[in-house]
C-alpha cells in the first residue's frame, strides 16, 4: 500500500470504503476547490452515515417507489439481451445493426477483484475495436477507471458501451420521462455530465491499447421513457462541452497527496466502534476532524453533497451561503458584517481599487433604500 | 438579482428577518383564488398522487389515488379535479390558480398536456371534463410564462418577489423555509423558523414532490394495506387502509394549506400597484378569450407551437417583459432605485421653478417651463442627452438643460414639455413646485408596437413553411398514461 492509499486509508477509519460513481465525480468536478469533498470521496468516507452521525443529515433520501420505477425500466430494456435496445438503437438512430451480442462484464470468472474486472473490461473493449465483424456488441457494467487528483478511481457504471463498425457509444438508462421531446432540464443536465464522466473513463481505458480517442464518440445515447408511458425512447446527447468542463474541472482538483499533506497528523473520520460495531466516539470531536479539512461550500452542495447541512452551518455569516451571484454583487466580499459596515460607510478602503469601487456602489445601494424606506440599512 | 437586492439579503442575516425589497404589490390577488396544492408519485411521469384545493381558507378539498400507477384511478382523479377546477372557472369571474412553488406550476402543465388530448366518446373514453380540466390547466400554465399576468402564480416566487430572505435562491424554493424568514411565528427570528421549517416532520415539503422518508416509512405500508384488501375482498379492511392513506396525505398537505393562505393574507397587506389593474384587466381578456375559443369548438393547445407562432410568442413576451420592467418601477421607487443606481434615473428635491416660462424663438410661442432639482444620484452623460420621463408625470417628456456639479451633488436643470394643458399658462400641478421630491428616467411606459411578423400562412420555407392547420390525432388521445 503506497503512503497515500495508507493515509487515505487512515482517514477512512474501519469504515467499509465507498467507491466512486459518475454522479459524485460529477458533483466533485461542480465544485473543485473544495477539498472536504475531494478527500472525502478519495478515502471513500461514507458521507451520508458520518453526516449524520454528527447531527447533520443530508437533506435528501430516495423513494422507494422512485428506485423502484428506476429498476424496473431498466431491467425492462436490458430484458432479454437488451433486445428492445437493440430495436431502439436502430430504430430511432438509424443505425444499421444487424445483430448484436451482449456481453456482461459484471463478473470475471467469479473474480470480483477491481484490477482483475478492469483489466479484463480493457483487453474486451480493445479486441472490440480491432474485430472487423459487422455484428455490434452491448457491454454490460464496464469497470472503468478514471484519474481524479492523482489517484485511480473505480467506477461501476449501470452501463452499456455499445460497439458497432469500432466505435463506442455510450448508453444511458435513465427513468425521468422525456415528454414531447422535452425533460426536466436539471435532469437531462445531470445526465449529460455523468455521460461524460463514462466518456472520459472509456478514453482512459483504451489509451492503453493505443486505441485514438474518437474511437468513444462524443454523442452519447440517453434512454427514458417517452411522454407518459414507460416505453423506452432514445435520444442523442452531445456531451462535447460537458466534457471540456470535466477536463478542465478535473485538472483543477488538486492533487489528493497535496491536500492530505495539508491535514493535521493521525486525522481520521473513524467512528470508533466497540466490539459489536456500534460507534463510540463523540459526535462534537467528529465534527472538529471535519472543520480541520477545508470546504468551500456553495448552496448548489444543498442538491449534491452529503456533508452539505455541516458546512452550510459553518458558512453561517458568510455572503457564499447567499450564493454565488449574491456574492458578486456584494463585490466579493467574504463576510455579511463586512458588507454592511461598507454599506454604512463605517468602513471606507483607503486605497482605490475593487473593494474601494465595491464599496462605493454598497453605500449608494444603502443610501437608496434607507431613502425609500425611511430606515437606516 | 442586483446589489440593491444583494444588499437586502445581507441586512436580512443580521436582522434575521426578510427584508422588503418592494414598496408596493405588483402581482394581483384575486378575491377567491383557488389555491392548488399537487402532490405527485415519485419517480413516475407526473402521475398525481393526491391534491389539496379550494378558494375557501375554511374548506379544503383533499383528493388522493391509492394507486397512482393505475391508469382508471387517475383518470378518476383527473374527473374529481376537473368537477372542482371548472366549477371554479365557471362561478368565479376572475379565476386565478395559486400554486406552491414553479415545480408546482411544471406540474400542473404537465398535467394539462396528459389530459387535454383524450376523448370523452370511443374507445378510448375518459370521463367528461377531462380533456376541458386539461385545456384550462395547460391555458393557466401557458400565462405563468407571460410576464403581465397573474392569473397562475407560485407562491414562492411572489414572496421573494416582494421579499429579501437572507438564505440563497436555491433555499428560496421551499415554501416553508421562505414564509418563515418573512412571517416568523412569535418568539422566533424568521431565520430560526426557516431552520425549523427544513425539517419534513415539522414541515412537510410544498410539493410536488414529497418527503422520501414518508414515502418509505408511512405511504407504502398504506398503499400495500389498501392492495392487501383489495386483494383479499376485506370490505371493511379496505375502507379503514383506504381512510389511513387519506389522513396520512392529509398530514402532508394540511400544514401546506395553512401556508398558502397565510401567504395570501400577507401579500395582501402590500398595497397593490398602480399598473396591476390594468394588466388583471388583460389577464381577464385572455379567459374570456380562451372560454369563447372554447365555445366555439377550437381544438386544444398544439403539443408544440409552430414557427411563426413561436417566434410571435418569443418577441411578444420580451416587448411586454420590457413594458412590466418600466412599469413596475414608475409603481414602485424600490424598483425605479434599480435604474438609478445604473444611471438610468435620477431623483431629487426641486430647489428652483420657473413653471411659466415660455420659448419664442420658433415660429409659435410654446411652453417650456425649467425646474431644477439637486439630485445625489449619479448623472450619466447619457441620460443628460436622453428623453426623459418622471412617474409621477407619465405624459409630460423632459430634457437636461443644464447640470453643474455641487459637491457630493448635482443640480440639474431639466425643460418640459407636454402634459400642461393647451394654454400658455401650464394647468396647477402639472409642473413639479419647489420642494417637491421628483424623479426622472430614461424609460417610458408608453406602449409599443408589436413586431412584424409573417402571417402564419406566410411562413417562409426556411422555417418549415406554411404549417398544417393543427388538427387532434386519434393517437394523441389514446396515449398511454401508465
Amino acid at each position: 500500500m503506497s503512503g497515500t492509499e495508507a493515509r487515505l486509508a487512515r482517514v477512512r477509519g474501519r469504515a467499509l470504503p465507498r467507491s466512486h460513481n459518475a454522479r459524485t465525480i460529477a458533483a466533485l468536478a461542480a465544485n473543485p476547490g473544495c477539498a472536504r469533498r475531494a478527500i472525502m470521496d478519495a478515502a471513500g468516507v461514507d458521507k451520508q452515515r458520518i453526516a449524520a452521525y454528527t447531527g447533520y443529515p443530508a437533506p435528501f433520501g430516495q423513494s422507494r417507489f422512485a428506485l423502484a420505477r428506476g429498476t424496473a425500466f431498466e431491467a425492462q430494456v436490458k430484458a432479454s439481451g437488451a433486445a428492445g435496445l437493440l430495436t431502439l438503437l436502430r430504430e430511432h438512430l438509424d443505425l444499421p445493426i444487424p445483430e448484436a451480442h451482449y456481453d456482461d462484464l459484471n463478473d470475471v470468472g467469479g473474480n470480483t477483484d477491481l484490477t482483475v474486472r478492469y483489466a479484463a473490461t480493457r483487453q474486451k473493449l480493445a479486441t472490440a475495436v480491432t474485430s472487423a465483424a459487422d455484428a455490434g456488441t452491448m457491454f454490460d457494467h464496464p469497470l472503468l477507471r478514471l484519474e481524479v487528483g492523482g489517484r485511480h478511481a473505480f467506477l461501476e457504471p449501470d452501463l452499456i458501451a455499445f460497439q458497432l463498425r469500432g466505435r463506442f457509444h455510450v448508453v444511458e438508462i435513465k427513468s425521468f420521462a422525456v415528454i414531447d421531446g422535452q425533460a426536466d432540464g436539471d435532469k437531462v443536465a445531470q445526465a449529460a455530465i455523468q455521460s461524460a464522466v463514462y466518456v472520459l473513463a472509456l478514453r482512459q481505458a483504451l489509451a492503453g491499447h493505443g486505441v485514438a480517442p474518437e474511437t468513444v464518440a462524443d454523442e452519447t445515447i440517453l434512454v427514458c421513457p417517452k411522454d407518459f408511458s414507460s416505453q423506452p425512447a432514445a435520444t442523442s446527447v452531445d456531451v462535447r462541452k460537458q466534457l471540456t468542463v470535466l477536463r478542465r474541472q478535473l485538472s483543477r482538483i488538486a492533487r489528493i497527496d497535496d491536500l492530505l499533506g495539508q491535514l493535521p497528523p493521525g486525522l481520521t473520520l473513524d467512528l470508533d466502534p466497540d466490539g459489536a460495531g456500534v460507534p463510540q466516539r463523540k459526535p462534537a470531536g467528529l465534527a472538529a476532524a471535519i472543520r480541520a479539512i477545508d470546504a468551500r461550500y456553495a448552496p448548489e452542495c444543498l442538491n449534491t453533497c452529503e456533508m452539505c447541512f455541516l458546512c452550510r452551518d459553518e458558512a453561517r455569516g458568510t455572503t457564499a451561503r447567499l450564493g454565488r451571484a449574491a456574492r458578486e454583487e456584494l463585490g466579493g466580499v467574504e463576510d455579511v458584517p463586512a458588507v454592511l459596515r461598507l454599506a454604512r460607510g463605517e468602513h471606507r478602503p483607503e486605497e482605490e481599487g475593487d473593494l474601494a469601487e465595491a464599496a462605493a456602489l454598497l453605500r449608494s445601494a444603502a443610501a437608496l433604500r434607507a431613502e425609500i424606506l425611511g430606515e437606516a440599512v | 438579482m442586483s446589489t440593491l437586492i444583494s444588499l437586502a439579503r445581507a441586512v436580512a442575516v443580521e436582522r434575521e428577518l426578510a427584508q422588503p425589497i418592494r414598496t408596493v404589490r405588483h402581482v394581483h390577488l384575486a378575491d377567491r383564488p383557488l389555491v392548488f396544492i399537487p402532490l405527485a408519485m415519485a419517480g413516475e411521469a407526473n402521475a398525481p398522487l393526491a391534491a389539496m384545493l379550494g378558494d375557501d381558507p375554511a374548506s379544503a378539498r383533499l383528493l388522493t389515488v391509492a394507486e397512482p400507477r393505475d391508469r382508471d384511478q387517475r383518470f378518476a382523479f383527473a374527473a374529481e379535479l376537473a368537477g372542482i377546477v371548472l366549477g371554479y372557472i365557471e362561478n368565479s369571474h376572475a379565476p386565478q390558480l395559486i400554486v406552491p412553488n414553479p415545480a408546482g406550476v411544471t406540474f400542473t402543465r404537465l398535467l394539462g398536456r396528459s389530459t387535454r388530448f383524450r376523448r370523452t366518446s370511443g374507445e378510448w373514453a375518459v370521463p367528461a371534463g377531462v380533456p376541458l380540466l386539461g385545456r384550462w390547466l395547460t391555458f393557466f400554465s401557458e400565462r405563468y410564462e407571460h410576464p403581465a399576468s397573474s392569473l397562475m402564480v407560485a407562491m414562492t416566487g411572489a414572496l421573494t418577489e416582494h421579499w429579501a430572505t437572507g438564505q440563497s435562491p436555491v433555499e428560496d424554493l421551499s415554501l416553508g423555509a421562505v414564509l418563515g424568514w418573512v412571517d416568523p411565528p412569535s418568539g422566533m427570528s424568521g431565520a430560526q423558523a426557516a431552520a425549523a421549517a427544513e425539517d419534513p416532520v415539522v414541515c412537510p415539503p410544498a410539493g410536488p414532490a414529497t418527503d422520501p422518508t414518508f414515502d418509505n416509512e408511512v405511504l407504502e405500508p398504506r398503499m400495500l394495506a389498501i392492495r392487501t384488501a383489495g386483494l383479499t375482498g376485506d370490505g371493511r379492511a379496505y375502507d379503514r387502509a383506504r381512510q389511513a392513506f387519506d389522513e396520512a396525505l392529509a398530514t402532508q398537505l394540511t400544514p401546506v394549506w395553512a401556508m398558502m393562505w397565510r401567504a395570501v393574507d400577507l401579500l395582501r397587506r402590500v398595497p397593490e400597484a398602480g399598473h396591476v389593474r390594468q394588466r388583471w384587466t388583460d389577464d381577464l381578456d385572455a379567459v374570456a378569450w380562451h372560454a369563447g375559443h372554447i365555445g366555439e369548438g377550437g381544438p386544444p393547445q398544439a403539443r408544440r407551437d409552430g414557427a411563426v407562432a413561436a417566434a410571435r410568442r418569443l418577441a411578444n413576451m420580451e416587448r411586454i417583459q420590457e413594458m412590466v420592467a418600466v412599469q413596475r418601477a414608475f409603481d414602485d421607487p424600490l424598483v425605479m432605485a434599480e435604474y438609478r443606481m445604473t444611471g438610468a434615473a435620477f431623483a431629487g428635491e426641486v430647489v428652483h421653478a420657473e413653471p411659466d416660462r415660455v420659448d419664442g424663438s420658433g415660429r409659435r410661442r410654446v411652453l417650456r417651463p425649467r425646474v431644477t432639482l439637486v439630485t445625489s444620484d449619479d448623472v450619466s452623460e447619457q441620460i443628460s442627452a436622453s428623453e426623459l420621463t418622471s412617474p409621477a408625470r407619465p405624459s409630460q417628456k423632459a430634457r437636461v438643460v443644464s447640470l453643474t456639479a455641487a459637491g457630493d451633488q448635482c443640480r440639474v436643470t431639466v425643460e418640459l414639455k407636454g402634459g400642461m394643458g393647451r394654454s400658455l399658462t401650464p394647468v396647477p400641478g402639472s409642473v413639479p413646485a419647489v420642494g417637491e421630491r421628483v424623479c426622472y428616467a430614461m424609460v417610458s411606459d408608453s406602449y409599443q408596437n408589436p413586431p412584424a411578423l409573417p402571417a402564419p400562412e406566410d411562413t417562409p420555407w426556411t422555417h418549415g413553411g406554411p404549417p398544417p392547420q393543427y388538427t387532434p390525432a386519434d393517437d394523441e388521445a389514446r396515449e398511454d398514461w401508465s
